[in-house]
């Protein structure tokens, strides 16, 4: 029956015809409309906007050169909040893979308790992110409860204050961030696991191949597509950060945890619109470089399905 | 059922060196204790105790809880009813907008194989990965006029979301065969109808999907929010970023973890009633 049907479409759409009433271009435009308007104008707002002098301050608006650029090249701000930018997403990227990783190995049997334990991991995937990192700000005070927790189990009086070093604390945020997804990438791991065939793993273990043999040479490789995506979600996610580090640290200490988007909320705040919309232009050429490679792959991906 | 086959060798195996397992389950309960039971634990202790006890976030147990006093207070200081309200108001348009505008959009951009389809199929997922333009975007609706108004926020969302929308909808679309739309084709049904009788009910597995990351986003979003709404409409992760701004120069944690655990609770409480949907659902998206 099917075939029989399917003859003729093929040549209806050889022919150019058949395929372009059936399903019209018109239906895109409701869409196509509202990703114009509100997505692909303020993006090209931001390349005019970021050589202007736009501010709250007055209501005119000049065109300024790249007065912008040089001074936020010139005092520094640009290139830090870049360098915290990168550094806190690869962090992440790494943390809440191997986190998320090590938890599905840890929870992949389908027991009772396993079960259970993967639905509580969940639950700080669908917290506010806002909210993860109020949690953590009074978890990390150096009178707080960690600290309380590592003074009881070493007997001395430990109070290192997680959340005031200029060095360390971008891990610490990096951490929590990893913290608040990691229940979402060890759902995709356990996914991943499940499709692995159990003839291979079968046939490795008739071989005398050991647990981590098995899992460095076998099972890994086989997670490929999970990695990619998970890489790919979690790289996104930090680049675009915000909740978490606002919450626990609001970019401090010393701006060492301002990320591009704290920056942006910040100098907004003061008025200083130009400034926002020159590091909201430098966030999207950053992520558009880095995410090239990761669109070829979604691109790719689809292919295959 | 039949993933009980496979795994019967493993489970003989695994029957012999039964200290293992019960050390195995030992340190599930133990890492789930620590790394979830800590916080959440402290949370809760915090939001049941004054502002005294409360000053310093400890484990320690209220000496006297307060837990519904707490919550009393936040909810009417932090304007909840009205931050709940307006976090709805604004999610609902924007998802339902979003899987109707996407999957139409979708139907048309899998189906067709033109060159031109190619190029706008690339614009339309651009936004997966690229960012939006959050200072501009306040610009423009101030030319708008929508300004801090919630259509403005729900077309904001919709900008930013649609690009995921088509880009799950369309890899799945690609699926379904044509056969099945040519049977009500013959019958002389107009595309329209053909999109909402046939092709809609099939896209039902993929839009549980989208519709989940999208509550999940939209509902936690306080970033672009903070820029489109804030000070002018409530939404809760709005309403917890003023009531924690102010309680953390106060010192009220009561309040702030108190505020927390009654805005989680509509996430959480769905999550737990349509756990089983909700796993499959993300999984489902993400490897196929």
């Amino acid at each position: 029956m099917s075939t029989l049907f399917a003859e003729p479409t093929r040549a209806g759409q050889a022919a150019g015809h058949g395929r372009r009433t059936d399903h019209p271009a018109v239906f895109l435009v409701p869409a196509l409309a509202v990703l114009v308007v509100f997505f692909f104008v303020p993006t090209l707002f931001n390349f005019v906007y970021s050589f202007t002098d736009w501010s709250g301050f007055k209501s005119d608006i000049n065109f300024a050169g790249f007065d912008n650029f040089s001074s936020l090249l010139g005092n520094g701000s640009l290139l830090n909040a870049l360098k915290v930018t990168l550094i806190y997403a690869t962090l992440v990227a790494v943390f809440q893979n191997l986190f998320g990783l090590m938890l599905a190995l840890l929870l992949e049997r389908d027991t009772w308790l396993n079960r259970t334990a993967r639905v509580l991991f969940f639950i700080p995937v669908i917290m506010s992110a806002l909210a993860v990192g109020y949690i953590f700000r009074a978890i990390l005070k150096p009178d707080g409860s960690l600290n309380g927790i590592l003074s009881f189990i070493t007997g001395l009086d430990v109070s290192i204050a997680w959340l005031g070093s200029t060095t360390w604390t971008i891990l610490v945020a990096a951490l929590v961030h990893s913290w608040k997804w990691m229940g979402l990438s060890m759902l995709i791991y356990l996914a991943g696991l499940k499709t692995i065939s159990e003839d291979v793993l079968e046939a490795a273990r008739i071989d005398g191949s050991s647990w981590w043999q098995t899992f460095v040479q076998i099972r890994f490789p086989l997670l490929a597509p999970a990695v990619t995506f998970n890489v790919a979600t979690a790289l996104l996610g930090s680049m675009n950060g915000f909740d978490v580090v606002q919450a626990l640290t609001e970019g401090g200490p010393g701006g060492t945890t301002e990320l591009l988007n704290i920056f942006i909320f910040r100098t907004f705040g003061q008025g200083l619109f130009a400034q926002a919309t020159t590091m909201s232009l430098i966030l999207f050429l950053t992520v558009t470089l880095i995410a090239f490679p990761v669109v070829r792959y979604l691109r790719k991906r689809e292919e295959v399905l | 059922m039949t993933a009980h086959t496979p795994t019967k060798p493993s489970v003989a195996t695994r029957r012999r060196i039964k200290p293992g397992r019960v050390a195995h389950q030992l340190a599930v309960v133990a890492i789930t204790a620590l790394l979830l039971g800590v916080p959440f634990w402290l949370v809760v202790v915090t939001a049941g105790k004054n502002q005294a006890e409360a000053l310093n976030p400890n484990l320690a147990l209220p000496s006297q809880w307060q837990l519904l006093e707490n919550f009393a207070t936040v909810f009417s200081e932090g304007r909840m009813l009205a931050g709940f309200f307006g976090s709805l108001l604004i999610m609902v348009p924007s998802v339902v907008g979003v899987l109707i505008l996407g999957s139409l959009a979708a139907w048309v951009l899998a189906r067709r194989a033109e060159r031109w389809m190619a190029v706008l199929y690339t614009l339309a997922i651009s936004g997966v990965v690229l960012p939006p333009a959050v200072v501009t975007i306040v610009l423009l609706l101030r030319q708008l006029g929508l300004a801090g108004t919630v259509p403005g926020m729900v077309g904001v969302y919709m900008g930013m979301y649609l690009s995921t929308a088509i880009f799950l909808i369309t890899g799945f679309v690609r699926t379904i065969p044509v056969e099945l739309e040519e049977a009500a084709r013959v019958d002389g049904a107009k595309p329209l109808r053909i999109f909402f009788t046939i092709i809609l009910p099939l896209l039902v597995p993929v839009l549980a999907t989208t519709t989940i990351m999208l509550c999940l986003y939209i509902w936690n979003d306080v970033f672009y929010a903070l820029f489109v709404i804030g000070g002018r409409v409530d939404t809760l992760p709005l309403n917890l970023f003023q009531v924690a701004s102010a309680g953390l120069y106060l010192n009220n944690w009561h309040l702030i973890f108190a505020f927390i655990i009654l805005m989680s609770l509509p996430l959480l409480v769905t999550f737990i009633v349509a756990q089983r949907r909700i796993v499959s659902g993300i999984t489902g998206g993400a490897v196929k």
